[in-house]
This record gives structure tokens, sequence and C-alpha cells, in this order.
């Protein structure tokens, strides 16, 4: 695999064999996962390269047992990750919310297949948007990422370990099945052209540590178990050392601080991508491998002598609302196409309100969506 | 005589646990282990679910998690594997390990991973206010069993024994010194220890199915105790409503982190290519 781009550097990967090597080249050296379709691929890479790298990998019981593990193992030090599907990705919800909860960084792989349910194991969909945002219980801070190329597959993991030791939280990558099993040629960047990020660390003795300080930008240093700073963590709601409180000012703090750390930084965080804008007329908003269809209709729109523009969220969560908002101005339209019943359509509905039309196409029965589904769409608007 | 409070968070007491409750006699049978052990405090890891008994970990001088309910083991899993050179430690209890953590607890034992679980077994939800739990024995009352439980009970320790762990241990909160004994050679032993503590819960438990006072409770442990040894010579119906105390199994079997770090060393070696199946 990796070897043979070695002469030229050219290799031909699948998402998920891109997002396992993205991650081994953030520094990630702990995996925690459950068999599941289409996501197995990952976990099969990582129990191959792991242990050559001094890294850990462990197939656990049960979804539930993986994400349990991944926490434990960044809590021990380790940069650590699992990947699973919608099925695993609701049985880990509980502790996604943990994570969120005791700050500790992780990176949940989810490549999404059709639902609800069992569904659709070996097909694509787009459905589980809400569920990274909503899935787990309590207001709560979440990242989302989508890649829409086997090499983003690869740089938007590095990205997720990033954001996930910058801000201590959980990050979701949200990849899809197509994405998951497409093979491309890339080219991988080189690891010095890698930004690689690790958990601010403590600047104070143990006795002046407090593990849920509340600093600037709303991150407290994080130290791992084992390294003389003896402190706890619980679930509970919590007080800045991080022991449980039923103090009411206490609790409003800790969670206005959790909700509001993301919010703080959001310019660091947001991503995306805009093709074809500058004079655009009609908006597509897509993500993920539905966003390859988008831009194929944008072009073959342009071709055409319409005015399209393509506008790809890179990041899911937080939402991208200032953005599109600010790129609403001069639209006609918007069109969403996304492989769900119009979970990310509403979120733009919310940012435009009724200045334009938000356009939908959806698809719910595992195919692709087709460009010229969205073309279609486009000329009628234009 | 040493001081318990070296161990101890004394600023978080008093402790939550009711009067008569038997969990602070195991914290401190835990702590006279750890002592004796010599064990640096910054090199454990205790880590405890939800309940009662898990929130001993909140109180104890080391590096401590709370987790989610049922799920104390995986996190423990997680760390072990991490960073094997920790002593990790789970504390939870019967509703917490064999019902909502059941599968995680049998798997962890099959693994054999190097870890030490001390289970106390107060055959209750003490927490939520008394439901009944897996270990609650058949006919015993519970706020969710008002006519009484129309469940057999699981025998802890003999489904951990079954699952593949290397040490199973069972004592009772009145056999403390021998309790004591247990953790320290459950702490001691490289693979997955249980030490399955017979703990009385008066407040919800006791008074429910008048079993009188701690002490009363407390002194039903002495009598309905049997050593192993002698149990082994006892019969089914002799041994009904018995506590068959003792070190139930003591043996080496391979380690699970210990067998991962044998393919890591693989690849560390300075020459040969390594051979892999794919």
């Amino acid at each position: 695999m990796a070897e043979k781009g070695k002469s030229n550097r050219v290799q031909v990967l699948s998402g998920n064999e891109a997002c396992a090597l993205g991650a081994l080249a953030a520094g990630m050296r702990f995996y925690a996962g459950y068999p599941i379709t289409p996501s197995s691929e990952v976990a099969e890479v990582l129990s191959l390269e792991l242990p050559k790298v001094g890294g850990v990998f462990i197939q656990m019981e049960d979804e539930i047992a993986s994400i349990g593990a991944i926490i434990g193992a960044s809590l021990a030090g380790s940069k650590s990750m699992t990947a699973t599907s919608g099925p695993g990705f609701s049985l880990m919800q509980e502790n996604i919310g943990y994570a969120s909860m005791a700050e500790v960084p992780i990176v949940i792989v989810n490549v999404m297949r059709g639902g609800p349910s069992t569904g659709l194991p070996t097909m694509p969909a787009q459905a589980d948007i809400m569920q990274a945002r909503w899935g787990t219980h309590g207001d709560h801070p979440v990242i989302a990422l989508a890649p829409y190329s086997v090499r983003e597959a690869f740089t938007l993991t590095v990205r997720a370990f990033n954001l996930a030791e910058s801000f201590r939280t959980p990050v979701v990558l949200l990849m899809d099945e197509i994405l998951g099993h497409v093979n491309e040629k890339v080219v991988l960047p080189l690891p010095q052209e890698l930004e690689i990020v690790d958990r601010v660390r403590p600047q104070v003795s143990p006795q002046d540590y407090l593990p849920y300080a509340f600093t600037k930008n709303g991150v407290p240093p994080m130290v791992s178990f084992g390294e003389g700073y003896r402190y706890h963590v619980t679930g509970l709601a919590h007080d800045e050392s991080g022991f449980p409180t039923n103090q009411p000012e206490k609790i409003e703090r800790l969670l206005l601080r959790l909700n509001g750390k993301l919010e703080k930084n959001r310019e660091n965080i947001v991503d995306f991508q805009v093709d074809d804008f500058d004079d655009a007329q009609v908006g597509v908003i897509s993500y993920g491998s539905s966003a390859r269809a988008a831009r194929h209709a944008v072009r073959l729109a342009r071709e055409a002598g319409i005015k399209a523009g393509l506008f790809r969220l890179k990041t899911i969560w937080p939402f991208a609302d200032q953005e599109i908002e600010a790129h609403t101005k001069h639209l006609k339209a918007w069109i969403v196409p996304e492989m769900n019943l119009g979970q990310i359509a509403h979120e733009v509905e919310w940012v435009v309100g009724r200045s334009i039309p938000v356009h939908r196409i959806n698809r719910i029965d595992g195919n692709p969506i087709n460009p010229l589904e969205i073309m279609a769409k486009i000329k009628e608007i234009a | 005589m040493f001081d318990y409070e070296t161990y101890l968070r004394t600023s978080k007491m008093p402790l939550i646990w009711c009067a008569g409750c038997g969990d602070g006699i195991v914290l401190k049978a835990m702590l006279r282990a750890i002592h004796k052990l010599g064990l640096e405090k910054d090199k454990i890891c205790m880590v405890s679910g939800i309940g009662c008994s898990s929130r001993l970990t909140g109180y104890v001088d080391f590096n401590t998690l709370h987790t989610t309910h049922g799920r104390a083991i995986t996190f423990a899993t997680g760390i072990k594997m991490a960073r094997p050179e920790l002593h990790v430690i789970v504390v939870t209890g019967d509703g917490d390990a064999t019902a909502i953590g059941g599968n995680h607890y049998i798997h962890a034992a099959r693994r054999n991973i190097d870890l030490t679980v001390i289970l106390f077994n107060n055959n209750i939800y003490g927490m939520t206010g008394g439901q009944v739990s897996p270990t609650t024995p058949l006919g015993k009352f519970a706020s969710t069993a008002p006519y009484g439980n129309f469940e057999n009970s699981f025998n802890i320790s003999g489904l951990a024994l079954a699952a593949g762990a290397s040490f199973v241990a069972r004592s009772t909160v009145y056999h403390a010194t021998q309790l004591e004994k247990y953790v320290e050679k459950a702490i001691l032993k490289k693979g997955f220890s249980v030490v399955e503590v017979i703990t009385q819960c008066p407040t919800t438990y006791g008074r429910r199915n008048r079993e009188g006072t701690a002490v009363d409770m407390m002194l039903a442990q002495k009598e309905n105790s049997i050593p192993v040894s002698r149990a082994r010579t006892m019969s089914e119906e002799e041994l009904e409503g018995k506590i068959v105390t003792g070190i139930l199994v003591d043996t080496e079997k391979p380690e699970c982190r210990s067998e991962y770090q044998k393919i890591i060393d693989r690849f560390s070696q300075p020459t040969g290519s390594v051979e892999t199946k794919r």
C-alpha cells in the first residue's frame, strides 16, 4: 500500500485506507473498534500498521466498549480513534457525550450507510448529519467534518485530530460508503507538509493544576494520567477542579464554557470551499460524495452558459451559517443535494429565511445523486 | 499503623455512603493492600462506573476516572493498553459490572487483560433506591420486586472464572482482613483479576428484607460464609443461601497487553523483516 508510491509518490487508495493513513500521520497511536460495513477497512489497515509504530490496535466486544477504550487511552496520553457506521455510531452516543463533558479529545469516524436501523449496510447515505450534532443527550459541543475525496479523507482526518486536541472535544469525521470504498489515484502530503497539533499541557505544578480551568480561549490545558497530576475525571457536572458539584452557578458556568468554546473559536474551525462562485446566480450547497456530483453539475451548467456555483461544506458542525449567509446575496436560489431527506437543507433554510428559495434534491434509496439531476434543477431555476 | 489519609482526598468528604454501608470497609481494605504493596500513587489509575460503590474514585488520591454506567472496564482497557506501566484498578458494583456492563466484564476476563476489578456486591441498586439487581436472590424484595424476585441470580465470581479470568476471589465486608489479602493478590496478579466482596446495604436491601441493622447483616455474612475448600465437599442444596469465600481461581496464562507487546517488539527489532499475513 504505502510502499507502492515510494518512487513517484502516486498511490491508489480507498477513502477508508486514506483515513487510516491520515490518522497515523496525525500521530494517532491507539485504535479500538468493532467490525461494521462500510468502515471495516479502517480497522484492518490500522491492525496491520499500528504495531509497526509502537501503537496499539484492539478489536473490542462492541461499539460502546470501543469508544470507552479510546476515551481511556486518550486520558492516558495517546491520540485515539474509532471507526464505525450508523448502527455503531448510535451505540456510541452516550460516551460521545461523556467525551464532550469530560473534555477528552477523540476522533470518531462514521462511514455513513443507509438507515434507519440495519438499513443498507453496503450502500451510501448521508443521514447521520443530525445524529452527529444531537445524538447524545444534553447541550454539548461537537465538531464534524466531511471529506469529499480520498485525498481529503487523509487531510481531514489529520485535521480532525488537530481540532480534537486543540479544543479537547470529540470530533466526528463523516464519510460515506462511496468515499470509504472508492479507489482514487492520490499523492498524499509529505509529513513535513502537515501541521500537527498536540494538546496544550499545563504550565503549573500539580498542586495548582485545575483540569477544567476557565481559560481565555475556553479550553483548559490537559495532562495525561500517570504524570504526577492525580486529578479526577467524571461525567457528572463538575467544578474547575473536576469534582462533582450541585451548585447551580458552577454548573451553569461549566456548561456555558463547554458550549461556548467552539463558538468562540469558530473562525479557526469552520471551513468550506467555493467553486465558480464570483458571479454565480444559482448556488449549490453540498458535502461528502454528493459534492462530487454537485461539482460536475456546476461545470456542466457553466459549459451551458449558466452562472452556477458550488459551496462545499468541509465542516458540517459548527455549521457555516455566517459564510452561507454571506454567499446568499446575489443568488436567485440555493440547491441542496444530499443523500438524506434534507438534514442540511433544513439548516440552510434556517440561515437564509425567506430571502431566496432553497431547493432540495434528496436521495434515500442507496443510489448516489446523479449530476444530471442537479443540472436539471439548475436549468429549471436559471 | 499507617495513615489512611495519605491516600484520601479528605477535602471531598464526608462520603456519600449511608450510615452502615459496607463500602467504606472495602475502601479501607483496598488502601491497606495498596499501602502494603508500596505502589506509587501516581502509577495507580482507579476507574469506576456508576452506582454507590463507583463514587469511591472521587475520594482517593490517585489518577481517578468516574465513567458511564457499566463501562468502567472499557475505559480501563484503553488505559491499560495505552499505558501498561499503570496499575489499573476498577471499582464497580453488581448492577454496573454484571447487568449493564456484563458483556465488557466477560470479554475482559476472556482477553485476560491485566486489570484488577473490585466488585462490590450488595445485591441491589442502592443509588437509585433499591431496585432488583442480577444478584438479588430469588424471592427477596426490592423496590421493583414488590412480590419477591422471580428471577434466578448470578454467581458473578463464577462468571469471571468461566470466562477466563486469571484470579478470582470472594470475600465479605465482615472478613476485612481476608479481603485485604485478596486485593493484594489481585493487584499483583498479571492478568484479569476479580475480587467480589459481599457488602451490606441496610438502607435499601436490609430494610426491605427485614435483615436488621448493618451489624446484623455483617453477622449474617459471618454465619453464612463457607470457605471454598469446605464448599467443595457440600451439595448444591447445602450451599443454598451460603457465601462461598476464598480464592476460587489463581492461575497463570497469557495476558493480553503483554502478548500485544510481543507484536510491537517484533517490529522494533533492528534486523530482519517481519512476516505478516493479510
